[in-house]
């Protein structure tokens, strides 16, 4: 079994500190990571290497800074890696990055599954998981959370929705979003270290894959930012302390005042 | 005229709330393009009441395509039908709401129209001159806001947050046109099969859908502690949340997670319990309407996002406060 895992770099978020006058993240010193969220599709590709024999390559769109993500994931177990990195892809919205990402996949070819992260936790989007499943004109399963069976030519998996969970059976090749609930992310081994310093990872230009010019970049990108703005994130509402006995009571006065005032109970 | 399309989503045959808050928001972007405003439903044996109901809550046509094949979202078979309405109609502009249902089907849908989509919108307009439809997003984190439009391919699409906006007010006299489409079998064509939906019994009320959001977070202690934000979520008729650090002790599941990593969400009401406030937590929760929090940290960032808060035990606190919500709703009912 062949598997592709689309990853991006990201700039690590948890621990952003905030510009308290300007209400943006101070973006010095933050360090960058493999999207969070892209970690449960890696993980759950070498589950499937190691049950399946599969090889596993990962792709990522970025700058040459981007290799550092790809060699990353090698260290967790994956085998082979490509960087999709040139300067008409700057400026790429989702539609021209799923374009570049599905001809990618398409010059590699042979392959059984891709496997996405559920979105980025910069852009937010979620939408080039579904692009590239829709450039390939593959099946698609979002919100994975389980791959149940997995036979020649089909995967059972389950997804979560608002409520529940739905069972599918998809026909291969496929393309999956997957969630955090499907796997628990290893860390990278020694061993994979080793394999990954020494990696050669290829960089492929348009030409590689065949783009056309006119879907790449901000020309390619039917989308435009009129403006970026910042919301005042702090209300800072009434404070109470409670110390003793007292506060205690109180404090529950003012819970269900308020409660009661805004109409909610 | 070029019209202004809502996507009228159905689960389970039931037509879903988000529904009219998207006719909400097309409505005032019809009127401003004095358009008119069209909603498509998908799905089989659609029952009138419910093609009804979009009109009396604004839309002036509904394109119903019903089908057995329907029955169940199925990208393949849902993007090739809307994709083919979409060609014929020609619509300025569809919304659908940013549910897995529409963060699946619209990307799919864009990809194929080559046209722009911008996800998880919280605020539309129109940009005076151009007619531009204006959307608005939260993004990293939802540190920033950006304002995104397509300006030059048709339809300008966008997925709306759920519960960003009101439903539409039904007005039972409004009169509109239903127009019933019919396809032949091969663009149902899917090379996926529905095979069974899985409650969630937990999920009851799920934090997307939810009113009232009881959270929790590293403050609570233990799993077993938990039991005291499940009774408050329920006298509250509430969905129960949990910070990234409880989801990933295995206080509580996935599908509870509140956050970057897990669910935005924007209820009327979210109570944060012995969360500390993270920046991924804070960019999950900003946008709902009123914050309470209890937190014994007096400096814990979430009291800079809340509109009351305690600094005390969430211990001594949540147990009294369930008490005297009973109490309260005992005397409610007796008088």
């Amino acid at each position: 079994m062949e598997i592709i895992v689309p990853i991006k770099q990201v700039p690590e978020t948890s621990n952003v500190k905030m510009d308290e006058k300007t209400g943006t993240m101070i973006r010095e010193g933050v360090e960058s990571i493999i999207n969070p969220l892209d970690l449960y599709a890696i993980e759950t590709a070498i589950r499937l290497k190691e049950q399946f024999c599969s090889e596993i390559t990962i792709i990522s769109m970025g700058p040459s800074k981007a290799i550092e993500a790809i060699k990353e994931a090698i260290a967790m177990g994956c085998d082979k890696g490509i960087l999709l990195s040139d300067r008409k892809f700057a400026g790429s919205d989702t539609w021209a990055t799923s374009y570049v990402l599905s001809q990618c996949i398409k010059k590699i070819g042979n392959f059984d599954l891709v496997l996405c992260g559920e979105r980025a936790t910069d852009g937010d989007t979620a939408q080039v998981g579904p692009g590239i499943a829709s450039f390939l004109d593959l099946p698609i399963s979002t919100f994975t959370s389980e791959i149940v069976r997995v036979e020649k030519d089909s995967i059972q998996v389950k997804r979560l929705v608002e409520g529940g969970y739905e069972l599918l059976d998809i026909k291969l090749p496929a393309v999956l979003t997957v969630v955090k609930e499907i796997s628990n992310p290893r860390l990278p081994t020694l061993k994979g270290k080793l394999k990954a310093k020494e990696i050669k990872i290829p960089i492929w230009g348009p030409q590689i894959i065949d783009a056309q010019d006119d879907c790449l970049g901000l020309n390619g990108s039917p989308t435009r930012v009129v403006k970026i703005f910042t919301q005042k994130i702090s209300r800072e509402g009434e404070k109470l302390i409670v110390k003793d006995e007292d506060g205690l009571n109180k404090a529950i006065d003012k819970i269900m005042n308020y409660l009661i005032s805004k109409d909610i109970i | 005229m070029a019209e202004v399309w809502t996507f009228a989503e159905q689960r389970h045959g039931m037509l879903n709330e988000v529904s009219f808050e998207l006719l909400n928001r097309g409505k005032k972007l019809a009127e401003k393009l004095n358009s008119p405003l069209t909603s498509v439903i998908l799905g089989y044996h659609i029952r009138k009441d419910d093609v009804d109901e979009l009109i009396s809550r604004g839309a002036d046509k509904v394109y119903v395509v019903d089908d057995k094949h329907l029955e169940n979202f199925l990208v393949e078979p849902y993007a090739r039908v809307l994709t083919s309405l979409l060609g014929e109609y020609n619509p300025h502009i569809f919304i659908a709401a940013a549910t897995t249902l529409g963060r699946t089907l619209m990307p799919y849908i864009a990809i194929k129209k080559k046209t722009g989509l911008t996800a998880d919108c919280t605020f539309l307009d129109i940009e005076e001159n151009s007619n531009n439809l204006l959307q608005t997003r939260p993004a990293i984190g939802g540190n920033i806001l950006a304002t995104i439009k397509t300006p030059n391919t048709r339809p300008q699409m966008a997925t709306v947050r759920p519960h960003s906006t009101k439903p539409a007010f039904p007005d039972r006299n409004r009169k509109g046109e239903v127009i019933y489409k019919k396809y032949n079998n091969e663009i149902f064509k899917s090379r996926t099969k529905f095979i069974k939906f899985i409650k969630d019994e937990s999920q009851q009320v799920t934090v997307q859908d939810a009113k009232i959001i009881v959270s929790a977070g590293r403050g609570i202690g233990k799993k077993e502690k938990f039991k005291i934000i499940d009774e408050l979520a329920e006298i509250l008729d509430g969905a129960v949340g949990a910070s990234r650090d409880v989801v990933d002790r295995g206080w509580k599941t996935y599908p509870h997670q509140i956050g970057l990593s897990g669910k935005t969400v924007s209820p009327l009401l979210y109570i944060a319990n012995g969360i500390s406030g993270s920046v991924q937590h804070i960019a999950g929760i900003q946008t709902s309407e009123n914050i309470i929090a209890i937190n014994k940290d007096p400096d814990a960032q979430i009291f800079k996002l809340a509109d009351l808060s305690i600094v005390g035990d969430l211990h001594e606190i949540v147990p009294l406060l369930i008490e005297r919500i009973k109490e309260y709703k005992a005397r409610e009912v007796k008088r």
